[in-house]
Formats: C-alpha cells, sequence, structure tokens
C-alpha cells in the first residue's frame, strides 16, 4: 500500500547569512509497507523519523530538496496527490501535544478534523463524538480545552482526530512520549486494533521494545538512511536473523537483552572510520 | 464573589490612578504661568485695579498654600462640581459631555471602523506570507503607520474638499444653521472625511499586530496539524487564525484608546471639528484652568476604563486564563 523508493530529502542551513548549505536528512530511505499492518520506524533523535512522516504527507517546507519516489496504493504520490490524501486517506497523529489549539474546545478541533476529511458539519460533529467515545473520552473531556486534559487524554484526542477522517494510512509520530505504562498501553493498543480494521499503522518510535509486540515488521533508521526492514519476529533471542549489525547491537542493547552494546558499537564505528 | 472583589480591587485601582492624575495635573497648573485671575478677568483685567485684584484672589482662595487649595478642589470635584468653564460660558460637565457627544460619533465610529479592516487586512496578510496580497497589505501598512496624521487630513481636505468638492472643508455641519436643525444625513456627510483619514493611519498598527500573530500561527504546530488533515490556508486562517489573533487585536484595540484621543485634538483641529480635541486646545490656549483639569480627568477615566476592559475581556475570551475567575 505504501512504497518508498530511494527517498533522499536535503533541508537548507545557513553557515553564515550569505550562504546556503544542504544538510542531508533522509538518505536514499526505501520501504515498503502493506495494508492491514503495523509498520514501526524506529531510530535514535535526529534519525530522520518525524522528518519522514511530513515527507509521505507533503509538509516539508518550500526550500526543501526532495529526490525518490513514494508508491501510495501503487501509484505516484506528488504534490498534487499528497494535498488530495491528506486527511481524507492519510491521517499523522503529530508528535507534539502542541498541535492542539489551546483555544478550541477538544469535541469541535475532532470535528474540524472530521469535517476536513470530507464530512458535512452535523455528520462531522457526530462522527467527532463517536470518536472520542471510541477513545473512552467522555463529553466533559469533549467540552474541555487542551490544557485541562491529562497528556494521555491529549494523546488519545490527537489519535481520535486522524480516526475522525476515516483515514486508511495512519502515521503516529512517536505517541508515547511523556505518557505512563498503561496510558501508553493503551494508546498502542488502539493503534493495533486500526490496523486490524484494515488500515495501514506507520508507528514512529525512538523505543524498539514498545514497538515490538505490536508491530508486524519494524524498519531501523540510523542517520537518514533504512538501515534494515525485518519482521517484528526477526528480534529473538541475540537476533541472529537481523542482517545487520546496526539492528543487531539495537536489540542485543535492551535491558531485558544481552545490554551490552559497547562492544559491537566500537567495533562497527572502527569498520565505519 | 470572587468576581465582585475582582470588580471592587479594579474600581479601587481605577480611583488611585484618577487621584494621581488629579494630583499631577493640579500641580501642573499651579506651575504654570496662567494666573487664574487674569483668566477669569479677560479683557476686563485693565478696568480691575490691584487692590480689588487681591480682594478676588482671597475670596477665592489664591494666597492659601497648594495642598489646601487641592483638598478644597477635590472635595468640589467629589460633590459633582467640576467648575465653570469661560471660555464657553458654561458648566465644565456640560461643555464636556456636549463636546464628548460630538467627538464619540467622529473617535467611535472611526475605532470600529479601523478594528474591523486591520483585522481582516492583517488576517489576510497572514495567511499567506510573501504572497502578492501579503506584500500590498503590509506595505500599505507600513506606509500609513508612519504617515503624520495631520498631514494626511491636511491632504485630504486639499484633494476630496477643496479639488474635488466631494465633501465639506470644516464643522460638524453647515454653517449658520443650528446643530439642532442639521439632519442626521448632513451630520454623516460632515463627518465621513475626518472618519475616513483616522480610520485609514489607526488600521496599520491592527493590521501589523495582526499579521504578526498570524504568521507565528502559520509557522505553527497546530497549523501543520492543520494542513495534515487536510485544511487549506483559508480553513486555518479562518477557523485557528480568528481566535488567535483577535487576542492581541482587542487588547491593542481598547489599549489604543489614548492614542485615538491625542490623534483627535490633531484631526478636530485640522477639520474645525468641534469636538473635545478642539475644546482642549481652545482651554489650554485661552487659559481655561478647570476646563483643562475637567478634560485631563475625564481622559484619565476613559484610558483607563479601556484598559480596564481589555484586561477583563482577556480572561474572558482566552480559556487559559478564564480559571482564575471560574
Amino acid at each position: 500500500m505504501l512504497r518508498i523508493e530511494q527517498l533522499t530529502l536535503e533541508l537548507p542551513y545557513y553557515p553564515r547569512w550569505w550562504q546556503r548549505r544542504f544538510a542531508t536528512h533522509l538518505d536514499q530511505l526505501s520501504f515498503s509497507a502493506a495494508a492491514g499492518s503495523l509498520h514501526a520506524v524506529v531510530g535514535a533523535s535526529g534519525a530522520g523519523k518525524s522528518l519522514l512522516a511530513h515527507t509521505i504527507m507533503g509538509l516539508l517546507p518550500a526550500n526543501a530538496r526532495l529526490s525518490g519516489q513514494c508508491f501510495y496504493q501503487e501509484t505516484l504520490l506528488d504534490a498534487k496527490r499528497q494535498r488530495h490524501l491528506r486527511g481524507r486517506h492519510m491521517a499523522l497523529i503529530p508528535q507534539s501535544l502542541n498541535a492542539l489549539d489551546p483555544l478550541v474546545r477538544t469535541q469541535r478541533q475532532v470535528s474540524w478534523a472530521a469535517n476536513r476529511s470530507g464530512l458535512a458539519h452535523k455528520a462531522a460533529w457526530q462522527a467527532a463524538g463517536q470518536a472520542l467515545n471510541h477513545y473512552q473520552l467522555d463529553d466533559r473531556a469533549g467540552r474541555a480545552y487542551p490544557h485541562e486534559l491529562s497528556g494521555g487524554m491529549a494523546r488519545r484526542v490527537l489519535t481520535a482526530m486522524a480516526h475522525a477522517g476515516q483515514a486508511s494510512l495512519i502515521i503516529a509520530d512517536e505517541p508515547t512520549v511523556g505518557l505512563d505504562p498503561v496510558q501508553r498501553d493503551r494508546v498502542l493498543s488502539a493503534l493495533r486494533s486500526l490496523a486490524h480494521q484494515g488500515k495501514l499503522v506507520i508507528l514512529i518510535t525512538h523505543d524498539l521494545r514498545h514497538a515490538l509486540p505490536i508491530a508486524d515488521h519494524v524498519t531501523i533508521m540510523h542517520q537518514g538512511r533504512s538501515v534494515e526492514t525485518a519482521p517484528a519476529s526477526a528480534f529473538t533471542g541475540m537476533g541472529e536473523t537481523l542482517k545487520s549489525a546496526y539492528a543487531q547491537t539495537l536489540w542485543q542493547a535492551l535491558p531485558d537483552n544481552a545490554f551490552s552494546a559497547s562492544e559491537i558499537i566500537h567495533k562497527k564505528e572502527e569498520s565505519v572510520a | 464573589m470572587r468576581l465582585g472583589l475582582a470588580i471592587a480591587r479594579r474600581l479601587l485601582r481605577l480611583g488611585l490612578v484618577l487621584l494621581c492624575v488629579a494630583a499631577v495635573s493640579f500641580s501642573l497648573m499651579m506651575a504654570s504661568p496662567v494666573d487664574p485671575v487674569d483668566a477669569y478677568l479677560g479683557p476686563q483685567m485693565a478696568q480691575v485695579s490691584p487692590e480689588q485684584r487681591e480682594l478676588i484672589a482671597q475670596r477665592w482662595g489664591f494666597n492659601d498654600p497648594a495642598p489646601l487649595q487641592f483638598g478644597r478642589w477635590l472635595q468640589q470635584l467629589a460633590s459633582g462640581n467640576l467648575g465653570f468653564s469661560h471660555v464657553y460660558n458654561q458648566p465644565v460637565g456640560d461643555v464636556i459631555s456636549q463636546r464628548f457627544q460630538r467627538s464619540i460619533a467622529l473617535l467611535g465610529s472611526a475605532w470600529l471602523l479601523s478594528i474591523l479592516l486591520g483585522f481582516t487586512l492583517g488576517i489576510i496578510a497572514g495567511a499567506k506570507e510573501h504572497s502578492p496580497l501579503d506584500k500590498m497589505i503590509s506595505t500599505y501598512a507600513y506606509i500609513t503607520a508612519s504617515t503624520p496624521t495631520f498631514w494626511l487630513a491636511i491632504l485630504s481636505i486639499m484633494f476630496f474638499s477643496v479639488y474635488l468638492g466631494w465633501a465639506p472643508v470644516c464643522c460638524a455641519g453647515p454653517t449658520g444653521v443650528l446643530s439642532s436643525e442639521t439632519g442626521l444625513l448632513t451630520r454623516a456627510h460632515h463627518l465621513a472625511l475626518p472618519v475616513v483619514t483616522l480610520t485609514l493611519l489607526g488600521t496599520a498598527s491592527i493590521t501589523l499586530h495582526t499579521r504578526t500573530r498570524m504568521l507565528a500561527l502559520m509557522r505553527s504546530e497546530i497549523a501543520t496539524h492543520a494542513f495534515a488533515q487536510g485544511a487549506s490556508r483559508l480553513d486555518i486562517a479562518w477557523r485557528h487564525g480568528v481566535r488567535h489573533a483577535s487576542l492581541p487585536a482587542l487588547t491593542l484595540a481598547l489599549a489604543s484608546l489614548g492614542e485615538l484621543f491625542g490623534g483627535s485634538i490633531l484631526i478636530e483641529q485640522v477639520f474645525a471639528y468641534p469636538g473635545l480635541g478642539r475644546a482642549t486646545v481652545e482651554a489650554g490656549l485661552r487659559s481655561d484652568v478647570p476646563l483643562l483639569l475637567g478634560i485631563a480627568l475625564f481622559t484619565a477615566v476613559f484610558v483607563c476604563s479601556g484598559n480596564m476592559l481589555a484586561d477583563s475581556l482577556y480572561h474572558l475570551i482566552d480559556p487559559r486564563m478564564r480559571r482564575k475567575y471560574a
């Protein structure tokens, strides 16, 4: 359903005010994911995960330089098609809670999202109520302003906004940051159930541990490159079936496993140098 | 209960501010070279002997220490007596209320128009940065923001009244006609040019502030999130922009009431419009102390209530601040 081929993204920066250089943020990134699955994209901060999400949605600044191709349902995803699909077929659950408008009540915001996905006003309002209910947010939460919600509730509101539009591709950008374990599992299982409904869910996270139980496939990203895409089942034992050293290291570095990263990372750095 | 307390606190603050304004303007008057006896006598000054002058001064208490005079004046103020204006030959209260009614027609309509126009232009300009429309509106705003009021007023009289003959040159009604006999349409006709001039100038600051707020919003995560939902720029400007930009616009509009009064003095002078601004100039030029003090106090009340209103409305409009009074 989503196929990304040799995606390279460069953004300008200005070392001095008269100079403009381009920094590479995504480097020949490729992976593909099928409908009805949950595809996790895992990487450290600065690996380019959020930029990947913005690239797929077409939310990059105008001065970005992009090469490579994205295909959505086997058709090329260009700027015009992205504009058409945004909200209707593709939805983004943003990373920051600041994405909620502090001056608008919750249900109204959700209904705007539904309205933008093509529902009429009245239908959008009902869809918003249903979406909020679906994520265990009652009428009181619907009437509340974002600052009156807890972190977990605000996350669920963002998820409800993506859900209200009935999009078939949902990109969740770090949806579990700052949540306690109970809230986190709630959000993750909500994403899993979206995948069960036949949607493609791209889960962007830095935490491999939380992604593995619910993901079908995992793409490991490092410095803008896709290091490896493997089924979630490959992350077992000492990770022998993983092809790349980086993915193996990442897996073994988890506290539940060997917890021994340093050796391999040093070796890897030498080989890179 | 807490709302009552908040209102009481604000009123107390207003009272204190007024007391300070009264003290400062009173001491300015005491320090000024205006001799109240001369001002009172006017042209009859020559017919009065020094002994008689001394008698008047004694009768009115001009020889008493300043704090005592101030106290006496405050006492009169408290009982509602603002004094008598010798320029207009009327009690000061009457002069102010008559003049204010005319001024408010001019200032109020210009104020309202400039808010509406400035806010709309700011939203349009800020919705899409660097678009041709944004460039046009910004250029207009920057030019008018740096244009002196009186200069534009003189230019518009020369062009619209003298050259084109569309608008009357002066005053609030035709000369030689009693103000009770002038119709509503004639009044509006006389009001039009000063209102347009004031509006053109007043829009600039509101436009620029609204635009800045809109630009910040358009770069925020709120806008990115809305774009991700498939919203157009117009949609974002209408749904999110109007809410976010109305906060600074409202504050600016209410806080600029003082500036408006200042502007009105110049505009009323140029257009010879008989409002409060012209009364201020007259009172100053012809040493009408009671009228000057009265206008100073009245302006202070007006400007302070504007600021207080802005402060209170902010709490009502912004849900993040509403809690305190709930």
